[in-house]
């Protein structure tokens, strides 16, 4: 199992935006490269990518959720 | 006379009201996020309130947090500052509905300057020149058609709702703006709810200048005018007091239609009237109205003498405007920087960390505005802004030097600033002779980002 980490501090989105879907639903299979969320730092937005492909996501970290540069966002097998 | 003010917001523009309204013996209660409770404006304030977790939709944008925290500590008054519910009219209206006083326009004033359109026409209808284009909104293609008559090419088509350079498409020739029109309709209404549409010469060099006024409801004053054309994203990074560009002509003519203007919305409080200057043809446009005191209204302090928060806060207690007209005279010249959290040799990456350091600066002519202290730790969750460096001195030229003078005694660590842009600016042959436009500072930054590194 591996763990996606957040690389930045700020506010984690699940989609793109409020009226679009999440990019990963929990149980998705992921490619690398992948957009799994979004870090919101300071009023600018910056995709978070998955570094490594997985068969099955399941997230840490809910929408919206404050969170910390290195803190766990998802978990992958 | 206010009593005891709830200032609803948070960073530095926080700090400088709570000093004005200590400055004139109004208590004050700060109210804060769950990142925030270590900060300045918490700490300065007499009482402080918890309003919500980090996420400024749960804090700084709850109104009813907000209008909660003011009743539970007996508070007579809101301040708004600028940014988040600054210029929300329903924010106004729920102020004013639950007894308190909003230290701000009405509700009305800040929803007629919010509408691009009906801001425009108010304008109009004070003999304030705007740009030329449409009206009003602009209903269908041929409508669309007859207004190119008066605005000729290169065209902006804006989104009547729009703002923040969203829902903005430039068409440079008819069949461009054949083609872009209907699809500015679909993606205004996809956006914002609204597919108004309206449309706007395009004005290529532009210079942005804007008017300080202060008005009681029936009189208006202006504090003259700032000129901020070196802009990044259309986000002002300098700003200064006066504009060099205008002769005095021009510029009584200026600050007289911000007055007019004020005066026909029978304006109340502090607010700015934003116009673009096209320095060869010279003549000015109205762009819209801010209904809030601004990031660099400090400028104006510099060269007024004028406490302009402190103001605001008389004018919501009921007085009259206590300054005439006559009264206000411009002495020397202000530089106001703003210092963010970002890193001018990544692309302006944020860059939000503790600061390990700081030395501010200081001497004649140095104001400092900033929530810093040794040891704070800049949350990731708002906006960049750190600090302003306002300087002032007796003329342009020694308003650069020391300038320069003031961010080499600044000291910011363990954060990226964008004090090295300032430097560098201030060194620029074309920011020394004041040779600039809004769209300038992008291209000299494609030239010279690399070389701003700390």
């Amino acid at each position: 199992m591996a763990q996606i980490l957040s690389p930045l501090p700020g506010t984690f989105y699940r989609s793109a935006s409020p009226d679009q879907p999440p990019y990963k639903a929990d149980g998705d299979a992921v490619s690398a490269g992948d957009v799994i969320g979004l870090i919101e730092v300071m009023k600018s937005f910056h995709e978070v990518r998955a570094e490594t492909a997985g068969t099955n996501i399941r997230f840490l970290a809910d929408n919206e959720d404050p969170i910390m540069a290195g803190a766990p966002i998802a978990d992958l097998d | 006379m206010l009593k005891k003010l709830l200032v609803a917001n948070r960073g530095e523009i926080a700090v400088r009201i709570i000093r004005a309204a200590q400055d004139m013996g109004i208590a004050t209660v700060a109210v804060y996020s769950a990142a925030d409770a270590e900060s300045l404006h918490v700490q300065l304030a007499d009482e402080a309130v918890n309003i919500g977790p980090p996420a400024a939709k749960k804090s700084y944008l709850n109104v009813e947090a907000i209008l909660k925290a003011a009743r539970d500590t007996g508070c007579d008054s809101v301040h708004p500052g600028y940014g988040f519910l600054a210029e929300n009219a329903a924010f106004s209206d729920a102020v004013t509905g639950a007894g308190l006083v909003f230290v701000g326009p009405s509700g009305d004033a800040i929803r007629m300057m919010g509408d691009k359109v009906s801001a425009r026409s108010a304008a109009a209808a004070a003999g304030v020149p705007v740009v030329p284009g449409s009206a009003g909104r602009v209903e269908g293609l041929e409508a669309g058609r007859q207004v190119l008559t008066e605005t000729g090419f290169p065209v902006m088509i804006k989104a009547a709702a729009g703002g923040g350079g969203r829902g903005i498409r430039i068409a440079n020739s008819l069949e461009e703006f054949e083609q872009a029109f209907p699809q500015a309709e679909a993606e205004a209404l996809a956006a914002f709810g609204d597919g108004g549409l309206y449309m706007e010469k395009v004005i290529g060099k532009a210079r942005h200048i804007e008017v300080q006024v202060l008005a009681d409801g029936s009189d208006a004053i202006h504090c003259y005018e700032r000129e901020c054309s070196l802009q990044r994203r259309r986000q002002k990074v300098w700003e200064e007091a006066p504009s060099r560009a205008l002769s005095d002509g021009l510029r009584e003519a200026l600050c007289a239609s911000a007055v007019a203007l004020a005066k026909a919305v029978k304006y109340s409080g502090a607010g700015t009237v934003e116009y673009l200057y096209d320095h060869e043809a010279d003549r000015f446009y109205f762009i819209e109205m801010n209904t809030r005191i601004q990031v660099e209204h400090p400028v104006t302090e510099a060269i007024t003498g004028i406490d302009l928060v402190a103001e605001m806060l008389r004018i919501a207690g009921g007085e009259k405007l206590r300054i005439r007209q006559g009264d206000v005279r411009v002495k020397g010249h202000s530089i106001e920087v703003r210092l963010n959290a970002e890193d001018p040799a990544k692309e302006f990456a944020p860059f939000p960390g503790q600061v390990a350091e700081l030395r501010i600066p200081g001497g004649p002519g140095v104001r400092f505005d900033s929530m810093l202290y040794q040891g704070y730790q800049v949350p990731p969750f708002y906006d960049s802004l750190l600090a302003k460096l306002i300087v002032h001195a007796e003329t342009r030229e020694a308003a650069m030097v020391r300038l320069i003078r003031a961010l080499k005694e600044l000291k910011i660590g363990g954060l990226k600033t964008t004090k090295p842009l300032f430097l560098a600016l201030a060194a620029d042959p074309a920011v020394r002779t004041g040779d600039v436009h809004t769209r300038w500072l992008e291209g000299w930054l494609i030239e010279n980002a690399a070389a701003l590194a700390d």
